[in-house]
């Protein structure tokens, strides 16, 4: 039984990072209505400056979530608006453009990282990198059990910045009626700007609370993409909840697979569950939770 | 206090309305008719920024709508509450609301003008907290109605308010628009509901295929052999 809690515990700790990742995405499909397919590879960015900020400057990744988050807010800021809202303003034959230009983004990011860093595999190994404690018989990584607190509070944070703000509420009612917004005096342009930057920020969030337990390298970025994609989907597109419960369905998932079927399947549980969801849930978790 | 003088709307390469004119008084009661498809909703999205005129321009209280951002106009007082109510249905009913008041102005008194909306549909307060979307569709009318109102309006634009209500329903919409009215509002209301609106309007301007065709008080027009035979079938 103790194995089965433990492997549970991996799992949520896990997953409460991969909502992270997750609610940034649906943030952006549900207002843009597009996949950002660069969102893993923005974690990888934020990854990168963790990493400079502790190699160079001694800098613990806790602390430097102040300086990854704004950073890559601004670049999600500067990509939304000179790369992703042009592109509405031209007419072309595929309709989902903007997406094929996050891909072409994701790739841009990876390769310039890989210029500058080569594709070695760094690690901030902080002193608690590897510690563990033990409550009762069930190990934490105190490193991942901090990353799942901070993780906790931005989640909430989040939530309360869309439910209680006017800015939040304008950012719903964008992702729900971009027309009638506009008519209530919503900047439904300024919106999918800030809409961008916050997603990156979370991305970047979840990048600089995971760098002191993963390694790090250029095209770390790609499988966090497709996870915070299947997380989007398990969720129900655009569904902030759903999203968290995604996160935590596939950390469970992958870390249940690890155990008892192997290293080898985690990934393919994960893929498992998101065909599953597909066919027998179609619209995902938001037809359970109806946020 | 609002005019629009001779404006072209396109969408796309196809030409919708063709130098559409006409003026709103203060405190006027103003119906745009017209059959499904002559321009009567084309015309309020250009006004409210949603579309651009190609030619001609549209002026409230001195300033040029057709030049102001999309997201400015309702700030300046001229308030769109759009066809099918297109209301955030996610969204509880005093969200909705709140999603009315975000200019500053509105901010400021947003509580106040949040009880008064209540007082005038004390249904919305009942529900205050169940999303938009289950709400019947005369509840949802007047949701759309209080959170136009939140905006703290000088001018009120209606686009087809009776649009699948309830014949009950539809006089108790316009004895709501006629009391907004009284309380100082200026009223547009474009309708194919011709009989209805023309008695209760100050004045009328008929729609048909893009084009001003007739203009007048309601009461005239309603007694106008043309109006009698295209649109009241007698």
């Amino acid at each position: 039984m103790d194995v089965f809690w433990q492997t549970l515990v991996a799992g949520i700790l896990k997953g409460g990072l991969y909502a992270l990742i997750g609610i940034g995405m649906t943030l952006i499909m549900g207002v843009m209505g597009i996949i950002n397919l660069a969102q893993g590879q923005l974690m990888m960015v934020s990854m990168y400056i963790t990493y400079v900020l502790f190699s160079a400057l001694r800098i613990d990744p806790y602390l430097s979530l102040a300086i990854a988050m704004p950073a890559l807010f601004l670049l999600g800021v500067l990509i939304q608006k000179y790369f992703l809202n042009p592109l509405l303003k031209v007419d072309t034959i595929l309709p989902h453009n903007q997406v094929l230009m996050t891909v072409g983004i994701g790739m841009v990011l990876t390769e310039v990282i890989r210029f500058i860093f080569k594709s070695d595999y760094r690690s901030v190994s902080t002193t608690y990198s590897n510690k563990t404690f033990f409550l009762g018989h069930i190990s934490f990584s105190v490193a991942l059990t901090v990353a799942f607190g901070i993780a906790v509070m931005f989640t909430l944070g989040m939530f309360l910045f869309l439910m209680k703000t006017d800015l939040g509420r304008s950012i719903r009612a964008t992702a729900q009626d971009k027309e009638a917004a506009t008519l209530m005096g919503v900047n439904t342009g300024r919106i999918t700007v800030i809409t961008f930057g916050l997603g990156s920020a979370l991305a970047a969030c979840a990048g600089t609370l995971l760098a002191p337990v993963f390694y790090i390298f250029p095209d770390i970025g790609g499988p966090f993409t497709s996870k915070a994609f299947v997380i989007t989907i398990l969720g129900g597109l655009g569904s902030t909840v759903g999203a968290i419960f995604g996160g935590l369905t596939l950390g469970i998932a992958e870390s249940v697979g690890s155990t008892y079927l192997g290293m080898d399947y985690e990934n393919i549980i994960g893929m498992i569950i998101f065909v599953g969801v597909l066919v027998f849930l179609p619209s995902g978790f938001k037809r359970l939770t109806k946020v | 206090m609002l005019k629009v003088e001779g404006i072209d709307v396109y969408y796309g390469d196809l030409q919708v309305l063709w130098e559409v004119s006409f003026e709103v008084r203060e405190n006027e009661i103003v119906v745009l008719v017209g059959a499904n498809g002559a321009g009567k909703s084309t015309t309020l999205k250009t006004i409210s920024g949603l579309l651009r005129p190609r030619k001609g321009a549209i002026e409230f209280d001195g300033l040029r709508l057709d030049q102001t951002p999309a997201d400015r106009i309702i700030g300046c007082g001229v308030v769109h509450v759009p066809e099918a109510r297109r209301l955030f249905v996610e969204m509880s009913v005093e969200e909705n609301l709140i999603m009315g008041s975000l200019s500053s102005a509105a901010k400021a008194r947003r509580q106040e003008r949040l009880n008064w909306v209540y007082g005038l549909f004390p249904r919305l307060r009942e529900r205050h907290s169940q999303p938009a979307g289950t709400l019947s569709g005369g509840e949802q009318q007047m949701c759309a109605i209080g959170r136009g109102l939140m905006a703290l309006p000088k001018i009120l634009m209606f686009d087809e308010p009776s649009l699948g209500l309830a014949p009950i329903l539809v006089q108790n919409v316009f004895d709501i628009i006629k009391r907004i009215n009284k309380e100082g509002v200026t009223i547009l209301l474009v309708e194919q509901n011709v009989r209805q609106t023309l008695s209760f309007c100050d004045r009328a301007y008929v729609l048909e295929n893009g084009r001003v065709v007739l203009q007048g008080a309601g009461r005239e027009l309603m007694t106008n052999s043309y109006v009698k035979e295209a649109y009241l079938g007698l």
